[in-house]
């Protein structure tokens, strides 16, 4: 283990330590937004279209409105005030969508868009009514074919269009052709990897309060960005962004899913202004799976050049991804994409490099960025060639590996594809990882269990992960979703502090970790620092938690402002005590002399005479609220580095997977709280193994989806999951003082990999290679030829 | 996914709950343990008028020596049978089969009655009635009558219940003294319905295995016993002979994650395991 604590040494920072608040969680006394009860407060509940694609001829809302309970059914011309919007980013040159309205109105485009909206007295009697609304559809071509979703004579969903390409980038750095001609090998392999979706164990849920009044309207809701939700909601509701003010309180996993404007939800909020009554949306489980957002569902077919000393020289690739009908707003549908085309294998010395990657609507879900925006695709695409390499050479998979990651020493470093590297540390991490897992022993078991019939295989996966991004991410596309975040770092009369914050809370820890930092900047005890995020009227401005940025931007925020707050204390307690600034440090709540430690004054009694006796401070002003703001701007983004092994046990006669174990070493640079990285891995580890061997939103070829259930669509349980052990390598970011970099999203990226690799591995002596992503024992029996 | 609107009673005696049954027929339900039934009605799959609710009848309830038989009460927990003395001791099969349904907290909801009044083709319970020729006990107005278990399931959640007779109790024959039971199956996740599975029970003489029971399920419509498997092992017949009876026997439906060939495969390794088993 290394880890390092920088600024705080001996604090805080760097130690391990649970998250207070998720006593409360345990506890039963989460106030999800299910959990709040407004006077007067209504119910709604949507009707789903039950086509991909459809013309809406006739709704007949009579009988409902007449139902038990109902105060208003509403359908899609009702709604007709509210701005469309499409989620279309500046900067992707060509990147096309059409615009969507809340509630479909003349058209439905996926099984599950909302049609039409009843308003009562409970959700139960609002179910009730929607069953009593008849629409007349009349039903249109359906385009759910990924490869031919682009020919010439395939049906287009939106004629303003002309064709079904939302966004599509060609990259092709160094010359790809000259330089594979001197390769020994091309391996070719084609990958697969499944749509699926995030499975928040709190649904998407919604609570509008529009008092007519105050012309204000007040949302709680569910999601990681809150100040987005204001400002996309303003602009759509016609509102001022002063009118709009948006409580996250808990929120029950987010994922990226809760990172979107949906329709349903801001129809909420029209609902209630339409109203003047509390109206409350909680996306049910059913509705989730063809509401809440898609992610992945790629067919690439890739090239890897090596030579037979096992140097790799060359990369290329081509990607189609499926999303849904329109760009989901504001942050668009091809992100996904884009990252692929940008990191894929990257963290290998290439010297030529070629991608073309395809975005292409279909009649499904809407699909948009989910945890790990497209790294799970760029490393599986980038290791499953790797290893297809080694095995044509005869290497062993961590050999061609050494051979071929950047040194530790080349940084700062330019990718082929042009990714600027601050500094990684792949060839410490992979010497960890061999370490840690003892990957002779696991090699020589592995021949003894061959032997007797037993097919275990070792998986590697290297890889690297954007994370804290800059404005070059959203910003410079015209979306308005903020690459800074703001803390405020107040202190009370008492001495304890009150840190505000624009990065907010959804069970990983956020909270802990700025508590932990301000608590070191300042000096003073963790218990006396609380924390208030996830109200956009009190904290300031910020992007909120996505895109592994928290820690590393949020949580410089906050040491920025905690520091300067410190310093006003200490300017204080200087005068107060008629004591030369820089001989004062504050330890554990007291101002003492740095020398001896002898205390000189309480921050009690700093606070007591700042605020109730400033008459005694002559012309000085204490400054006892400090906000600070950051914004990472020498990188576009602040890239983290990993290497993940998967030890598997395949039965060769039912097909059947057994993981046994994964180990994962990365690099967050600075480790704020061991224990809170240890759990973003697992968890992350837990959602890579989900899509590659479980998880897959089937449709069929009418754009149904066949298995949007929790009995149908497999998502990995306790019993499934495999003991995992974390390690860490530490090397901090120097654009920060706190020197983190991200860690919420690298172990989604780099296990799917990690297990495809093992599995061919298992799969050695049948000759086998299998890339089609869920790997069901069917599809494992077919590679065997037993079925 | 909130149910339609249903009216609820909870009767204190089968013959109130019976006659209340038939009074509304079939737009009544009883409920048991719920585990199957309240999902359905969220999904507004079913929708009753009326739920009549078993779970007061405690006379329905537990496990006990009938003669040389056991029988289990429709209300008797998955979780009771778990811990029975009387299950492990002399219905080994049901004992094996415990840790393949469902979760702790299903097992602790959900009864052996509603499993086999259900008739899920990938349940254990069904299964173990067929395997060990149990007789399921209805009871409508007109009285009791005992249904052999081949009689009894006909189909995809189609048994010989009629639509109002209440499942009071299924019996078991004596098992003879010796006889060794397996129950193998596959799900993708732990606790998840099968997608195939075994069980099989045979008293081993020697190298012979006699008195042998095979039954099939999650791979039909309903549990499958083929005599022909049996007497193929009990004659130490080659495997391929017995995959040929198999063949023969069933042909499994396609479902989203697998093809019949996929489910006809993984019942022959599986009857292999067993077979091995048995035989240790
Ligand atoms: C996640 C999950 C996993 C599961 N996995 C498994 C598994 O692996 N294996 C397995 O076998 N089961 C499994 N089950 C089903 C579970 O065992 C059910 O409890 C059982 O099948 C039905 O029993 P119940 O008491 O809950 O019946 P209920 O849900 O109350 O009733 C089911 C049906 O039977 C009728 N019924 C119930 N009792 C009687 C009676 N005495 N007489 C007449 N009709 C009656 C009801 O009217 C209803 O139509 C699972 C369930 C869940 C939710």
């Amino acid at each position: 283990m290394n880890v390092q604590s920088k600024p705080g040494k001996g604090g805080y920072i760097g130690q391990s330590m649970p998250r207070p608040n998720a006593v409360r969680l345990v506890e039963g006394r989460a106030q999800y937004v299910d959990d709040v009860m407004l006077p007067r407060m209504l119910h709604v509940a949507y009707l789903r279209s039950p086509h991909a694609h459809a013309k809406i001829l006739a709704i007949r809302t009579d009988a409902a409105k007449k139902a038990p309970g109902v105060v208003l059914v509403a359908t899609g011309k009702d709604f007709a005030n509210i701005e469309k919007f499409a989620g279309v980013l500046a900067h992707f040159k060509g990147m096309k969508s059409a615009q969507q309205s809340v509630i479909a109105i003349d058209r439905a485009c996926w099984q599950g868009e909302p049609v039409a909206a009843v308003v009562a007295e409970s959700r139960h009697l609002a179910e009730d009514a929607l069953e009593l609304i008849e629409v007349d559809y009349q039903p249109l071509p359906v385009m759910v074919d990924i490869e031919r979703g682009l020919d010439a004579d395939a049906s287009v969903i939106h004629a303003e269009l002309k064709d079904n390409l939302c966004f599509s980038r060609d990259v092709d750095a160094g010359d790809f052709d000259a330089v594979a001609a001197r390769a020994d090998h091309i391996v070719e392999q084609t990958f697969r990897f499944p749509r699926h979706t995030g499975v928040c164990l709190e649904g998407r849920s919604v609570l509008g309060n529009w008092i007519s009044a105050d012309k204000r309207l007040t949302v709680y809701i569910s999601h990681q960005a809150p100040n987005m939700v204001q400002d996309c909601f303003a602009k759509l509701l016609g509102l001022p962004e002063s009118a709009v003010r948006v409580i996250c309180v808990d929120v029950g996993g987010s994922f990226g899913i809760k990172t979107h404007v949906y329709g349903d939800e801001l129809a909420t909020c029209a609902l209630s202004m339409m109203l003047g009554r509390p109206v409350k949306f909680v996306a049910d489980r059913l509705e989730s799976f063809v509401s809440d957002i898609h992610s992945r569902d790629h067919l690439v077919k890739g090239k890897i050049a090596v030579t037979k000393e096992g140097k790799l020289l060359a990369v290329s690739f081509e990607d189609r991804l499926a999303v849904g009908p329109y760009s989901v707003y504001p942050r668009g549908s091809a992100v996904e994409g884009n990252q692929i085309c940008n990191i894929t294998a990257q963290w290998y010395t290439l010297e030529a490099y070629r991608a073309r990657m395809q975005t292409v609507f279909t009649n499904m879900a809407p699909y948009s960025n989910y945890r790990a925006v497209g790294h799970p695709v760029a490393v599986g695409i980038a290791e499953g060639l790797v290893d297809a390499a080694a095995r044509k050479i005869g290497m062993d998979p961590i050999e061609i590996r050494r051979n071929n990651l950047i040194p530790d020493h080349a940084f700062p470093f330019q990718s082929v594809s042009g990714m600027k590297f601050e500094v990684m540390s792949h060839h410490r991490c992979l010497d960890e990882l061999v370490k840690a897992m003892n990957y002779e022993a696991l090699r020589k078991e592995q021949v003894e269990l061959r032997k007797k019939g037993r097919y275990r295989g070792i998986g590697i996966a290297s890889m690297i992960e954007i994370t804290n991004p800059s404005a070059m991410f959203y910003g410079i596309g015209g979306v308005r979703v903020s690459a800074q975040d703001g803390c405020t770092a107040r202190m009370e009369p008492s001495g304890s502090i009150v840190i505000l914050h624009g990065c907010g809370e959804q069970g990983q820890g956020t909270e802990t970790i700025f508590a932990q930092i301000a608590a070191d900047a300042i000096g003073v005890p963790l218990e006396t620092v609380r924390l208030v995020t996830g109200d956009t009227e009190v904290t300031p401005y910020g992007g909120g938690t996505w895109a592994s940025r928290g820690a590393g931007v949020g949580g410089e925020a906050t040491w920025q402002a905690a520091r300067a707050l410190r310093h006003n204390i200490l300017e204080l307690a200087a005068l107060i005590t008629q004591t030369d600034i820089g001989k004062l440090t504050i330890v554990n709540g007291s101002v003492v002399d740095s020398a001896s430690g002898e205390e000189k004054i309480t921050l009690a009694e700093c606070g007591r005479i700042a605020y109730f006796r400033p008459d005694t401070l002559d012309s000085y002003r204490p400054e006892l609220c400090v906000t600070r703001h950051f914004v990472p701007k020498q990188f576009p983004f602040c890239f983290t580095n990993g290497v993940i092994a998967c030890h598997l046990e395949v039965d060769v006669n039912t097909g059947f997977i057994e993981l046994q174990k994964f180990w994962a070493v990365e690099d967050c640079g600075t480790v704020l709280n061991p224990q809170l990285v240890d759990e973003q891995m697992r968890g992350g580890i837990v959602h890579g193994i989900g899509p590659t061997l479980f998880e897959h939103c089937i449709y069929n070829e009418n754009g149904q989806l066949q298995n949007g259930n929790m009995a149908d669509y497999l998502v990995p349980m306790p019993c499934e999951i495999p003991d995992m052990v974390v390690c860490h390598v530490s090397t901090p970011t120097k654009e920060t003082e706190i020197g983190a970099k991200g860690a919420g999203e690298a172990g989604t990226a780099g296990t799917p990999a990690a297990i495809m690799n093992a599995l061919n591995d298992a799969l050695l002596p049948f000759n086998t290679v299998l890339t089609d992503m869920p790997f069901t024992p069917e599809k494992v029996l077919k590679g065997l030829g037993k079925v | 996914m909130k149910a339609a609107p249903f009216l609820y009673v909870k009767p204190k005696s089968i013959d109130e709950a019976v006659a209340l049954k038939e009074r509304h027929g079939a737009s009544a339900r009883y409920l048991a343990g719920g585990q199957s039934l309240m999902p359905v009605l969220n999904f507004r799959l079913d929708r009753p008028d009326l739920l009549i609710d078993i779970n007061g009848l405690s006379e329905l309830r537990g496990v006990s020596n009938s003669g040389s038989g056991v029988k289990i009460g429709a209300l008797t927990r998955h979780a009771e049978v778990a811990k029975s003395e009387i299950v492990k001791s002399q219905l080994a099969l049901l004992s094996e089969c415990i840790p393949h349904i469902a979760h702790p907290a299903i097992r602790s909801g959900g009864t052996f009655g509603g499993s086999v009044a259900l008739a899920d083709p990938a349940a254990e319970w069904p299964a173990c009635c067929l395997a060990l020729d149990a007789r399921i006990v209805l009871r409508s107005s007109k009285g009791e009558r005992r249904v052999e278990a081949k009689d009894y399931f006909l189909g995809l959640y189609d048994t010989a219940r009629t639509e109002n007779e209440l499942l009071i109790r299924v019996e078991f024959p004596a098992v003879a003294a010796g006889t060794k039971a397996v129950a193998l199956e596959l799900a993708r996740r732990r606790g998840d319905f099968a997608i195939a599975g075994v069980l099989a029970q045979a008293k081993k003489t020697g190298v012979r295995l006699e008195n042998v029971r095979v039954v099939f399920f999650g791979i039909s419509d309903r549990p499958v016993r083929l005599s022909a498997v049996e007497q193929g092992i009990a004659e130490g017949q080659p495997m391929e002979t017995i995959h040929q009876a198999i063949d023969a026997g069933i042909n499994p439906d396609d479902d989203i994650y697998q093809s019949g060939a996929t489910k006809t495969h993984l019942a022959k390794v599986l009857l292999g395991r067993a077979v091995e088993q048995l035989r240790q």
